[in-house]
């Protein structure tokens, strides 16, 4: 499994499209490492620098409905490719939610009242620790700490343990 | 219990279901194009499994970017051509016979009631339109629809819309669909399909049922649907006729699809449209829509007609009727690209494109280029574009620009008016 904690990255805004994460001009590369500087580029959030706010950031913690939009699986490889494997939110668009787990990575849904609580604990030293097998993460900053349970689908925890869609379906399908 | 329309379409598809909830169906078709496919191809070469799972239900295009701009969507396009050449796949289009995918691929007949579609584009919910179930998925999602020929879904859950009353003369299926992804917001349809009911739907052309699907995902819909009946059938007759004995046949077998008068919905809408007024968004999300009476004088600096939306034949009809025997204003520049080179060479037999050049439209080949700021359109920082395509987020059309989205009748008057302007006191 890929790594799953790390220095919080918080986007304290609701509805991110996928274009905010990987405009679509970049969508002629071919490789994934090319989307690596572009990534947030275009979001709309005051106070973010995505020149310096992604540096050594493993987990993203954002509002509701982050990865609307295009289908673009580039927006979760914009995020790997920095080291980011890990999306918590109070929800996900369709796709973006199951591109990330199609690619074994972890999109994590919670109550507002957990966002919220974790977006108080935002420093720049932030960190979030997952366990994947007790579904549970921790929070840990110098204003204080947050535990938080998750639940997952067993479909969508099998494919974070295949390492994605690909490897699992491929030996059943 | 009743089943909806998607229900009876996952119970025909099921391969199994791994787990609760979880639905692995079995692909009618997979739909592919140089931007979200090249990566999947690559990858299935990496993993010495460069293999189609059936050659014929497999349908590729270049539109994104075409011709190509530079060396990157060169090589894309390149990729692509080899690959489909090396697969024999026959329903593979290139320049010359490219148009936007979810344009030209119903105009083929690819897309029957009750199949099942995926693509690596998120408005493949256009399809629903002929009663399937069509949804855009990721390049993992794509790679193994290739390889397998399946994919996986949870269990779908249905918002139905019933559209009543009638129409008032300058509103268009792209009214009605801004209106109700105001109604559910851009996560109020996540994780279920669209179902449209009612009337109103029932009258629409094939052209408008695709209008109002393709921008199902703006509300978060998985897919939108329309119950395929007589409209379905007289439009896909060229490609059925040796299937049934007749339009009369075909429209009784599509029943089997509709959905049941008892099935279960997540939530009914009701919305009566005979006071529905032209509609335009007015900032950064597709929800935030308003009447163009409701809005502040808004100059314009581009007008794009075209796109998966609202490229189709009657769009430029509509937008021509309005045109006709005017100019667009002088402080504007204007675009129109006929979504594929049939309705293109339509649009040259009826005069259409004469109508588009007397009033100062530039005329471009079929290409989604501009609607996401690839090419061919692509709007400079501050700048405003009146445009009948499905997306407004902030820099979709070039960083900094503004998009305001509408119908074609809305967009051919704000050309002339050279600000958003009303389009019923043009049609008088």
């Amino acid at each position: 499994m890929k790594n799953f904690s790390g220095k919080v990255l918080f986007l304290d805004r609701s509805d991110i499209n996928t274009d905010e994460i990987i405009p679509a001009k970049y969508l002629t590369e071919i490789t994934k490492e090319a989307l690596k500087p572009h990534t947030l580029e275009d979001l709309e959030l005051t106070g973010f620098n995505p020149g310096t706010d992604l540096t050594d950031k493993a987990v993203v913690v954002t509002r509701a409905n982050f990865g609307c939009g295009s289908s673009r699986e580039h927006a979760p490889w914009a995020l790997e490719v920095n080291g980011i494997h890990v999306v918590i939110a109070e929800s996900f668009a369709r796709i973006f939610r199951q591109n990330m787990f199609n690619g074994g990575m972890l999109a994590i849904e919670l109550p507002k009242e957990d966002i919220d609580a974790l977006l108080a604990l935002k420093t720049a030293d932030t960190q979030i620790t997952v366990s994947f097998e007790k579904r549970k993460i921790r929070c840990d900053s110098s204003l204080g700490v947050r535990e938080c349970a998750f639940t997952l689908s067993e479909f969508d925890a099998e494919l974070v343990k295949a390492g994605g869609w690909l490897e699992y379906a491929d030996t059943r399908y | 219990m009743g089943k909806t329309i998607t229900e009876k379409i996952f119970d025909a598809h099921r391969v199994n279901e791994p787990f609760a909830g979880t639905h692995v169906l079995k692909l009618d078709a997979v739909f592919c194009h140089e931007i979200t496919t090249p990566i999947a191809i690559n990858d299935l070469v990496k993993r010495d499994k460069d293999r189609v799972f059936d050659a014929k239900r497999i349908k590729a295009v270049i539109d994104h970017v075409t011709p190509a701009k530079d060396s990157k969507t060169a090589e894309q396009g390149k990729i692509m051509r080899e690959w489909a050449h090396r697969h024999n796949i026959k329903d593979f289009f290139d320049i010359g016979q490219n148009g936007v995918c979810h344009a030209l691929f119903p105009e083929k007949g690819f897309v029957r009631p009750g199949d099942t579609v995926i693509m690596g584009d998120s408005h493949t919910c256009t399809h629903g339109a002929f009663g399937a179930f069509a949804a855009g998925v990721g390049t993992t999602d794509l790679e193994v629809g290739i390889l397998k020929g399946v994919c996986a879904f949870r269990k779908p859950r249905t918002i139905r819309v019933d559209v009543t009353g009638k129409l008032q003369r300058g509103v268009y299926a792209k009214d009605v669909i801004l209106r109700i992804i105001k109604e559910l917001t851009v996560k109020g349809a996540t994780d279920c399909v669209l179902e449209f009911q009612g009337p109103v739907i029932s009258a629409f052309s094939m052209g408008s049922r695709m209008t109002l699907c393709n921008m199902a995902i703006e509300a978060g819909g998985t897919c939108g649907v329309c119950m395929p009946d007589k409209i379905t059938a007289q439009y896909l007759w060229p490609f059925i006729k040796g299937k049934y004995k007749s339009v009369a046949e075909a429209t009784r077998k599509f029943k089997v699809w509709h959905s049941d008068p008892d099935a279960e919905y997540e939530k009914v809408i009701q919305m009566d449209i005979s006071k529905l007024t032209p509609q335009v968004t007015v900032d950064y999300k597709p929800d935030q829509v308003k009447s163009v009476t409701e809005i502040k004088s808004t100059p314009v600096d581009q007008i794009y007609i075209g796109s998966c939306t609202n490229g189709r034949i009657e769009d430029l009809r509509i937008a021509a009727r309005i045109l006709k025997g005017k100019k667009i204003a002088k402080t504007v520049r204007a675009i129109v690209s006929p979504a594929t080179p049939t309705i293109f060479q339509a649009a040259l037999k009826e005069g259409l494109i004469d109508v588009f050049m007397k009033a100062g439209f530039c005329v471009i080949n079929p290409t989604c280029g501009a609607c996401l700021g690839m090419s061919n359109g692509v709007l400079a920082a501050g700048e405003v574009c009146a445009s009948t395509t499905n997306r407004n987020f902030a820099g979709r059309m070039g960083k900094g620009g503004m998009v305001h989205l509408m119908s074609p009748a809305t967009a051919a008057a704000s050309a002339i008016a050279g600000k958003i302007a009303d389009p019923r006191k043009y049609l008088k």
